[in-house]
């Protein structure tokens, strides 16, 4: 690692006007991402702003009927909330699908959404990654390609965003809240929140420098039987190859969010008009476009499998009613 | 320091600088800005409750919580396997939650109990789970048997706990301490000489004593 500095800060406001104010200064929040990159000397930052005592641990409702979810929200908390493996069993299903019960137990909310591509050339700081060094080339690009993305890629980028847990954030509608150095707050959609690659692909999300999560709110619940497949080369603790994130009516009516395919978590509202007619209508749509290598054109059918698995359990759910 | 070694930083140093320069002439205006330079190393003091005694010390702001226990308090017990956050010879238990202590600053635990390997049981008492390892013979070289047994214990509070996990079909329902549950909840601990059959019946063991 690098030498840097490091502080804690008292206020989300504070943290933000910290970081905005220092060249090469992070803020920390659990670390198992951040320290595993600094080691490997991907991330070198000069400043670390621990976000740990600003009071960004609780889960609360909303006057809409939703729940807010602070930052600091660890991964186990979230999945084990009551309301939320009640309300939102996707989510709880998603986020134990992730990682190892040790990374669960620090990971915060925050930085699994903020996490980093698990794409090998990133990791490797011999390889060129536009990514990595703006600038310098894609390695993945006729590289082993396997894990990375079908959908949504450019001619600089084909990481994939790693995460399991937005995926399920991004299918029930969530909303990002900040804070900038100013103190100024605003929301973000999780359709906005994280961005494809096109040629900048430095920037995995919408955030400016220095502006800090603080929170997650989900909308009221939709009810609705809650799925998340996830398909991996191991039983546990892998990254999706395909994961589907999916919330099925009685009517057949539903929502579909796909991880393991793209730059951000994958979803196309106007593909899910075509539930009733079956997952091959549906997959056809939400992966029109799709541009996958020789190595991972496995995935575009994958998706389509995976879909039609959570469809076909979920009508035998609904005879079984 | 010798001659050669300050020959091979300033190379080093120029081998980086061009490097920045021709990364310069590529990179968009927003990103432009001047690497910021990297500070000295830094020295903090933290002060944490390790295996119930008050222990201070004085760490580079790079120090992990596993080299703090390690290398600081000679608490060798805990493990350095992969250093990532993938094989779990490193985990101990924070508050009583079990982390990967490789992936954790110790700045970041001041104030902080933290329970290794040494403070769950000693040769002449053994924890009820170190005792299953034995006698299930839990291990074989035994390299990842602390973070084995750390993961255990905390596996078993989890699940009287009711923390989900993806081997539950109905995440609203209560836990049981099954085989299935407890492979799935230990799958953050790698053993390399595959004893994981023989951890589990282990696990059993302590588990229905428990129950």
């Amino acid at each position: 690692m690098k030498p840097f500095t490091y502080e804690r800060a008292k206020t989300p406001a504070e943290a933000a006007a910290i970081v905005a104010g220092r060249p090469g200064a992070k803020f920390i929040a659990g670390g198992t991402n951040l320290l595993d990159l600094m080691k490997l000397e991907i991330e070198t930052p000069t400043h670390l702003v621990d976000v740990q005592d600003l009071k960004l641990d609780r889960i609360e409702a909303t006057r809409e009927g939703g729940l807010r979810i602070g930052a600091n929200v660890t991964n186990t908390a979230l999945a084990s909330d009551d309301r939320v493996r009640r309300d939102y069993a996707v989510l709880t299903k998603a986020i134990v699908a992730g990682a190892s019960g040790q990374l669960r137990n620090k990971a915060s909310t925050a930085g699994n959404i903020l996490q980093r591509t698990r794409c090998p050339y990133f990791y490797d700081p011999n390889q060129p990654c536009n990514k990595r060094k703006p600038g310098s080339g894609c390695a993945a690009i006729g590289g082993y390609s396997r894990q990375l993305a079908v959908i949504g890629s450019s001619d600089a980028c084909i990481a994939t965003f790693p995460g399991d847990m937005a995926v399920a954030l991004r299918v029930l509608d969530a909303t990002v809240e900040t804070v900038n150095p100013q103190g100024g707050t605003r929301s973000i959609s999780m359709a906005d929140f994280h961005r494809l690659p096109g040629n900048t692909p430095q920037f995995d999300n919408t955030l400016q420098r220095g502006e800090l999560l603080t929170s997650v709110t989900l909308p009221k619940p939709i009810g609705g039987q809650h799925f998340y497949n996830k398909v991996r080369d191991r039983a546990s603790y892998a990254y999706a190859l395909v994961s589907v994130a999916a919330v099925i009516q009685p009517d057949g009516t539903g929502r579909v969010a796909v991880g393991g395919v793209a730059h951000k978590p994958w979803r196309v509202e106007a593909a899910e008009a075509a539930m009733p007619q079956g997952s091959r209508a549906v997959a056809t749509r939400l992966m029109a476009g799709a541009k996958p290598t020789a190595d991972n054109a496995f995935k575009v059918p994958l998706v389509e499998r995976t879909l039609g698995a959570v469809m076909h359990d979920a009508g035998m759910k609904r005879t079984a009613a | 320091m010798s001659g050669s070694n300050e020959m091979e930083i300033s190379r080093r140093g120029l081998l980086v600088g061009s490097a920045a320069t021709a990364a310069l002439t590529t990179v968009s205006v927003a990103d432009s800005q001047a690497a910021p330079l990297q500070p000295q190393p830094a020295t903090m003091k933290v002060t944490m409750k390790v295996n119930g005694q008050r222990r201070s010390l004085d760490v580079d702001t790079r120090t992990t919580l596993l080299d703090a226990l390690r290398e600081h308090l000679k608490l060798t017990g805990s493990k350095k396997g992969c250093d990532h956050g993938q094989c779990g010879a490193c985990t101990v238990m924070v508050g009583g939650t079990r982390i990967n202590s490789c992936l954790s600053l110790a700045v970041m635990h001041e104030g902080d109990e933290i329970t290794t390997i040494e403070g769950l049981g000693t040769p002449e008492k053994l924890h009820p789970m170190q005792a299953a390892f034995v006698k299930h013979d839990g291990y074989q070289c035994g390299y990842c048997t602390p973070g084995q047994i750390c993961s255990a214990v905390a596996v078993l509070g989890e699940i009287k706990a009711g923390v989900p996990s993806h081997a539950m079909a109905d995440v609203t329902a209560r836990p049981q301490a099954t085989n299935d549950e407890m492979r799935e909840r230990m799958s953050g601990n790698i053993c390399r000489c595959g004893a994981y059959s023989n951890i589990l019946e282990a696990m059993t063991e302590v588990a229905g004593v428990d129950a």
